[in-house]
């Protein structure tokens, strides 16, 4: 990450055919995002967005409210399209293929990029196992079964720092959880389909602190595996936890967001280059 | 607050609290607050205020109708209660203010509001129960009108209410998928103007008076298309009354169910109908099945539709597909229509019958929905 050469976040420069030889030297991005426009029916919700994401780090996206960062998140999963009237224009490339491409599935995306939401949000009528394995369950492929099963609820319970807790409750229901747990869980759920990529949309928000650490050492043991893209509210977390930084922020009420800066964490923390991220990291706006 | 942190004897962390106007400068000063020791305390009724008001009321009235002396007749009770109303509000005027004395205005309105609403129903009850129980008995139950007098005593309601639960049945499997998939397609799908018309509709649908359902199945099922009456027409009809209240009921449920389950399950890459089918749907049963025996029950004491559909019938007829069948609601009109004293005994025990049944209908539902919801231990 030291490498000055690591050209994480185009936001700043204009990105042109320049780049594209620069990156072939390189490890591929996971994730490439291309002057992506969001759209809330005809509303402009956040413009040209352009950012690429390593494998295997942990990707911070920081601002003000509304300045657009989960709906840039929603994005790289196709969960933005959801909502009624929401959608995109400019790529999103996963390992070099458009997401957005009009033959892709979207079902098929997100079984590749999981996502953790801001608010636990365990399937009330299923118990602690069947919570973990309904990624797998409800994608209808049967490929699992019995013992198998077993192994994954075990694996995606221990991977998510969840499974001293609760192995000798897993068929109690996953709402009797506290919240810190019910969000690892929904975290064992996630990572219980395999998925490339984990999204995150400031999965400890609604938690205390010190369901707030345990979380965050889990992202850092899961960076071994997966690509993290998470947004956050908390400034410090960000600095705690991830590689690299990208700084949202919008013009004013009605604008759209942009991406303002980015690049390594220690560099948008101590040394930004605009004026903006020097603010907001100050603490002087947002 | 800085001296206070400087200070070597406060722990750190500790919050000192300076009352910096009554204090004065200088820092904490104890024992010196000059206030008014009943500045948080009023006077208040004492606590049988609101029961001494009631009983005065209800002396008044047995007074009246012990000793017969009545001024206005029956209104005296009306006067009885509204002035114990003005009373016991001037009464808390006056010890213990304004604030308080509006405070139990509303309190009294709201009980009186809800004893109001109450009452009758009991009364239904009450007399359902006194008039119906003595009919009440196992041949009243297995026997039918075949070959009895109608205006003598005897005869029964087993016709009646295999006809009744045939019909309803009938109208419940009809109503009951079409009408949780149209609020399936309503929340889940609907978009625009085809969701709009269908919600507007079912509006316009859940208004229709019931004696209007029957005439439609009437004139278009057994006039133009020239089926005959029967059992099924009847639950024809009954299902036009019910499928816009499965709706609705199903639509507000589905309504209540956080987003954040759809979106989580649509995240782990669950196709959009297994997301309906497998969390939106097993989450939101135990209100569907309430809405279901709500409207189970709104339709099974309707009349009017079933006179143009099925009309009576003295026999048992076990076939809804052919012949007329008889009915509860039917059978208690025609039997308070005969006008004797044996036909309306059989009338208050056909009404105490229907009650039970629908009490059992509802008391199902709530077993139903407490076995589906979802647990939180």
């Amino acid at each position: 990450m030291t490498n000055a050469d690591t050209h994480v976040g185009t936001a700043a420069e204009t990105p042109g055919p320049s780049g594209a030889t620069a990156q072939e030297a390189r490890l591929p991005y996971r994730i490439e995002i291309k002057d992506l426009n969001i759209y809330y029916g005809d509303f402009l919700a956040v413009e040209k967005v352009n950012l690429a994401i390593e494998q295997r780090s942990v990707m911070a996206f920081i601002g003000p409210s509304g300045c657009g960062k989960s709906t840039v998140l929603r994005t790289l999963d196709r969960m933005h399209e959801v909502t009624p009237g929401a959608r995109v224009e400019g790529q999103v490339l996963l390992d070099g293929q458009d997401i957005y491409a009009p033959n892709v599935d979207p079902v098929l995306v997100r079984r590749t990029i999981g996502m953790v939401f801001q608010r636990p949000n365990p399937f009330p009528t299923m118990s602690i196992y069947e919570n973990v394995v309904a990624g797998l369950k409800l994608q209808k492929d049967g490929r699992h079964r019995g013992r198998a099963m077993d192994d994954i609820v075990e694996q995606s319970l221990r991977g998510a720092n969840l499974w001293e807790e609760v192995k000798d409750r897993l068929s109690k229901p996953g709402a009797g959880l506290s919240g810190g747990q019910q969000q690892r869980l929904c975290i064992a759920r996630a990572i219980a389909i395999q998925p490339e990529v984990l999204l995150m949309d400031e999965p400890a928000s609604a938690l205390d602190s010190i369901s707030t650490l345990a979380i965050e050492d889990l992202i850092r043991e899961l960076k071994s595996q997966y690509t993290i893209i998470i947004v956050t509210h908390n400034m410090q977390q960000a600095h705690r936890i991830a590689d690299n930084t990208a700084f949202f922020n919008l013009a004013g009420v009605g604008q759209p967001g942009h991406l303002i800066e980015s690049g390594p964490t220690h560099v948008m923390f101590n040394n930004p280059k605009n004026q903006q991220t020097i603010d907001y990291i100050q603490g002087r706006f947002g | 607050m800085g001296d206070a942190t400087n200070d070597p004897r406060v722990p750190e962390g500790t919050v000192v609290l300076t009352a910096s106007g009554a204090g004065g400068p200088g820092g904490p000063t104890a024992g010196t607050l000059d206030v008014d020791p009943d500045r948080l305390t009023g006077r208040r009724l004492p606590r049988y205020a609101a029961w001494v008001c009631l009983a005065v009321t209800v002396a008044v009235g047995v007074l009246v109708r012990i000793t017969g002396i009545t001024i206005i007749g029956l209104a005296d009770w009306v006067v009885a209660l509204a002035a114990s109303f003005i009373g016991y509000t001037a009464w808390t005027l006056v010890v213990e203010g304004r604030r308080h004395a509006v405070d139990r205005l509303a309190t009294t309105a709201i009980y009186a509001a809800a004893a109001a609403a109450l009452v009758p129903l009991f009364w239904i009850l009450i007399t359902l129960v006194v008039k119906g129980f003595s009919v009440l008995s196992w041949d009243f139950l297995t026997s039918t009108m075949r070959n009895v007098n109608p205006r003598a005593e005897g005869g029964g309601v087993a016709h009646a209410i295999v006809g009744t639960l045939e019909q309803v049945a009938i109208a419940a499997v009809i109503s009951v998928p079409v009408g949780i998939l149209t609020a399936v397609y309503l929340v889940e799908y609907g978009r625009g103007r085809l969701a709009k018309a269908i919600s507007f509709f079912v509006d316009v649908m859940t208004g229709i008076p019931s004696i209007v359902a029957g005439m439609f199945i009437y004139t278009f099922w057994i006039l133009t298309l020239g089926f005959p009456t029967s059992g099924l027409a009847a639950g024809l009809a009954l299902s036009i009354l019910m499928v816009p209240v499965v709706i609705r009921a199903t639509e507000e449920i589905l309504k209540i169910v956080p987003n954040e389950l759809r979106e989580g399950a649509l995240a782990l890459g669950v196709p959009k109908y297994k997301v309906i089918l497998r969390i939106v749907l097993p989450t939101a049963i135990s209100g569907i099945i309430t809405g279901v025996m709500l409207a189970v029950a709104r339709v099974t004491g309707e009349t009017a539709p079933l006179l143009l559909t099925t009309f009576l019938a003295q026999d048992m007829n076990g076939n809804p597909f052919s012949g007329n069948q008889a009915s509860l609601p039917v059978f208690i009109w025609d039997q308070i229509q005969r006008g004797t004293t044996a036909s309306l005994d059989r009338a208050w025990g056909g009404a105490l019958v229907l009650i039970i049944i629908v009490m059992i209908f509802y008391a199902g539902a709530r077993v139903l929905a407490a076995i589906y919801a979802p647990k939180k231990v």
